[in-house]
């Protein structure tokens, strides 16, 4: 078992004739990923390491029976894009592109929702289950198949953290690298509950960061509803209030989404929270 | 819908309500008009020479990025013209927390008899627009009591409905004449806050005048800068950034300027925030936040050590963790900014991902010291800081 992503996917990597599109589709197919269509307008009949290239998504989905998408357009095209895969019926949307405008999620979100979809991002590493599948741009080395789930706003420092547990031999089963925009289509609550309910996942790591109140809202629930112990980092205690520091969520305001709001209601949650991104592991050892 | 809490609504309107693409209150107003909405009459100047016709009586406004500028000194009044050249001369050049004041903006000085407030922001827990109006307009939102508040998620795909602008009116308990124009007034924040991609549109005070009118007394706009390329005619604004910031900006390079002196360039907004934070827990501070994002194209790496050792650091601390980013081609552009800007600023570097070893090697070749971990890498920065290496 895992969350959200299996072996059984069977991916469209939309944006697939791009650099990034490109690039990423050869190492999802490393990492055993069904990649079974590619979609570019205009660049049907083509192909991309070997994965056949169609004009719509409904064409992906009818010809190569494709279920999941991972999205690699544009900003500026991405809503367009994203409507195109829920309507052509695919149940699970990676939106990996960065710089969306706020508007434009907020009508794919909603939506997205109403027609029963998951969307993971935008803006975000997207998703990775060792020995399974990723739909994501995270390397492929820094993985093991075990028992951590991990949800993440950010994605080098997942890298970083993912790399450490591995290399500490804690195996993950699966990486949600949940976005660093503050309109996003799964929240740290929504994966939570998932890895919660998930027989393979035994402990949880969330790797959070400034701005919004997705960690406090994470404590909350983990009061509530979450049994397995759960380890969290949070970037940004030295961030200086009012700027946004590169992710367009992570932003300090007349005291909000500070750091030390969100330690301090994670400890309140009994969650153990690492002070270095290295300690993660070593917190998880103590479970 | 998963919703938040009200007081995370509150907080995340605050976060909103202050971040960084915004405009001029007569840049706003001008933008409130296009849309419809009653503004008052005023006409702006940079010289006090420009007065010419003012509407009188007026209120002189500095026209400043930070809030308080009344407190200031920075609003004030002025009967006729020769007064309102003498107030705006006094206003324009003064420091507003931090900000010299470049423009002011002559006003109509409206006769109030009540002030209400209305605003507009997202609310990411639940990924909607959200509606806020109150009939205790004037001071800070957050300083308004709870149940005088009127909140409402606005869902995107339908938008303002009916219902919503009659309890609205309930909740306001303004007459009918005064509550049709504060409908009205609503519809057309909606449609601006859409149609403008704006993250914030408020209105306080939204002023009632003696003689019944509803007008927007101030006005706030921020604007998402994602959705920049949809509005090219906002890209030029004078926005709250250091000159180097502004530069950086230019170019499509994420950097800010922080209090330190050990200059942070590592890869990705996270990673970025981590290494500054684990460099306070070893003792140093980091001077500026530069995120190079998933580039290795030497050429933009450049690029960026540029803005870097414009920024005057005591030491560099370079710390990538390469996924897609190759690690040798990052070393390669650290290597050629380095010597083309002839620099004698130290480096450190923890750089990990492709093609390690080779990075390394280029690295030492410039004499750079290299670290394994952020933790090491953070140590060393301290270290040759205060003057060991």
């Amino acid at each position: 078992m895992a969350v959200l992503l299996t072996k059984k996917a069977r991916v469209v990597v939309q944006g697939i004739t791009g650099h990034q599109g490109q690039f990423n589709t050869r190492r999802m197919l490393d990492f055993g990923t069904k990649v079974v269509a590619g979609v570019t307008p205009g660049k049907a009949g083509t192909k991309v390491e070997g994965v056949p290239v169609f004009d719509s998504v409904r064409e992906a989905v009818l010809r190569r029976k494709a279920n999941a998408s991972i999205l690699f357009v544009p900003a500026p095209y991405t809503k367009d894009a994203a409507i195109e895969a829920i309507e052509a019926g695919l149940k699970l949307l990676v939106i990996i592109t960065e710089r969306i405008p706020f508007h434009d999620s907020l009508d794919v979100m909603p939506y997205a929702r109403s027609r029963g979809v998951t969307v993971i991002g935008p803006n975000c590493p997207g998703l990775a289950t060792p020995g399974q599948a990723k739909m994501g741009i995270m390397p492929n080395h820094i993985f093991k198949e075990g028992d951590a789930g991990v949800i993440s706003r950010s994605g080098t420092l997942t890298y970083e953290i993912v790399n450490a547990m591995t290399q500490a031999g804690i195996g993950q089963s699966t990486c949600v690298g949940i976005g660093g925009d503050p309109i996003n289509g799964t929240s740290m609550v929504e994966a939570m509950g998932l890895f919660q309910k998930d027989r393979q996942t035994k402990r949880i790591v969330l790797v959070g960061e400034i701005g919004g109140t997705a960690e406090e809202e994470a404590a909350e629930f983990i009061k509530k509803r979450v049994t397995k112990p759960v380890v969290a980092y949070v970037a940004g205690r030295t961030a200086p209030p009012g700027k946004r520091m590169g992710h367009a969520g992570a932003i300090i305001q007349a005291g909000r989404g500070t750091a030390e709001s969100k330690i301090h209601a994670f400890n309140e949650a009994g969650v153990a929270v690492a002070e270095y991104p290295a300690d993660v592991p070593k917190l998880l050892a103590s479970t | 819908m998963n919703r938040a809490p009200e007081a995370n609504l509150i907080a995340n309107f605050v976060i909103a309500g202050t971040a960084v693409m915004k405009f001029y209150e007569y840049k706003a107003k001008e933008i409130f008009a296009r849309y419809g909405i009653p503004v008052p009459r005023g006409m702006v100047v940079s010289r006090p020479e420009d007065v010419a016709d003012p509407p009188l009586p007026c209120m002189v406004k500095a026209q400043v990025l930070v809030g308080g500028r009344g407190k200031a000194g920075g609003i004030r009044p002025a009967e006729n013209v020769d007064e309102a050249r003498t107030v705006a001369g006094q206003i324009l050049g003064m420091d507003i927390h931090g900000y010299r004041v470049k423009q002011v903006y002559l006003e109509e000085r409206l006769d109030i008899a009540t002030e209400l407030y209305l605003s507009l922001t997202i609310d990411r827990s639940a990924r909607e627009p959200f509606l806020m109006a109150t009939a205790m307009g004037g001071v800070e939102v957050e300083d308004v009591p709870r149940d005088q508040l009127f909140m409402e998620h606005i869902p995107a795909m339908v938008g303002i409905q009916p219902y919503v602008l009659r309890s609205l009116r309930t909740k306001l308990g303004v007459s009918k004449e005064v509550g049709d124009q504060v409908a009205s007034i609503a519809l057309k924040a909606y449609e601006l806050f859409r149609k403008e991609d704006a993250e914030l549109v408020e209105v306080n005070p939204l002023a009632v005048t003696t003689d019944g009118r509803v007008i927007a007394g101030d006005a706030k706009l921020v604007i998402d800068d994602n959705a920049e390329y949809r509005h090219p005619d906002y890209a030029n604004l004078d926005q709250d950034r250091t000159p180097l910031e502004q530069e950086a900006h230019d170019k499509g390079i994420v950097f800010i300027q922080l209090d330190g002196d050990i200059g942070v360039i590592a890869n990705g907004a996270g990673l970025t925030m981590a290494t500054l934070d684990v460099l306070n827990l070893k003792g140093g501070k980091g001077g500026t936040f530069l995120d190079l994002g998933g580039t290795d194209d030497p050429e933009k790496v450049k690029q960026a050590f540029e803005i870097l050792i414009k920024a005057r650091p005591a030491v560099i601390l370079v710390n990538i963790f390469g996924g897609i980013t190759k690690a040798d081609t990052v070393a390669t552009g650290v290597k050629q900014a380095l010597e083309e800007m002839h620099t004698t600023i130290p480096v450190v570097a923890r750089i990990k991902g492709v093609n390690e070893a080779q990075a390394k090697e280029i690295l030492r070749s410039i004499g750079t010291s290299a670290a394994e971990t952020i933790e090491e890498a953070a140590e060393l920065a301290v270290k040759v800081r205060a003057g060991g290496t």
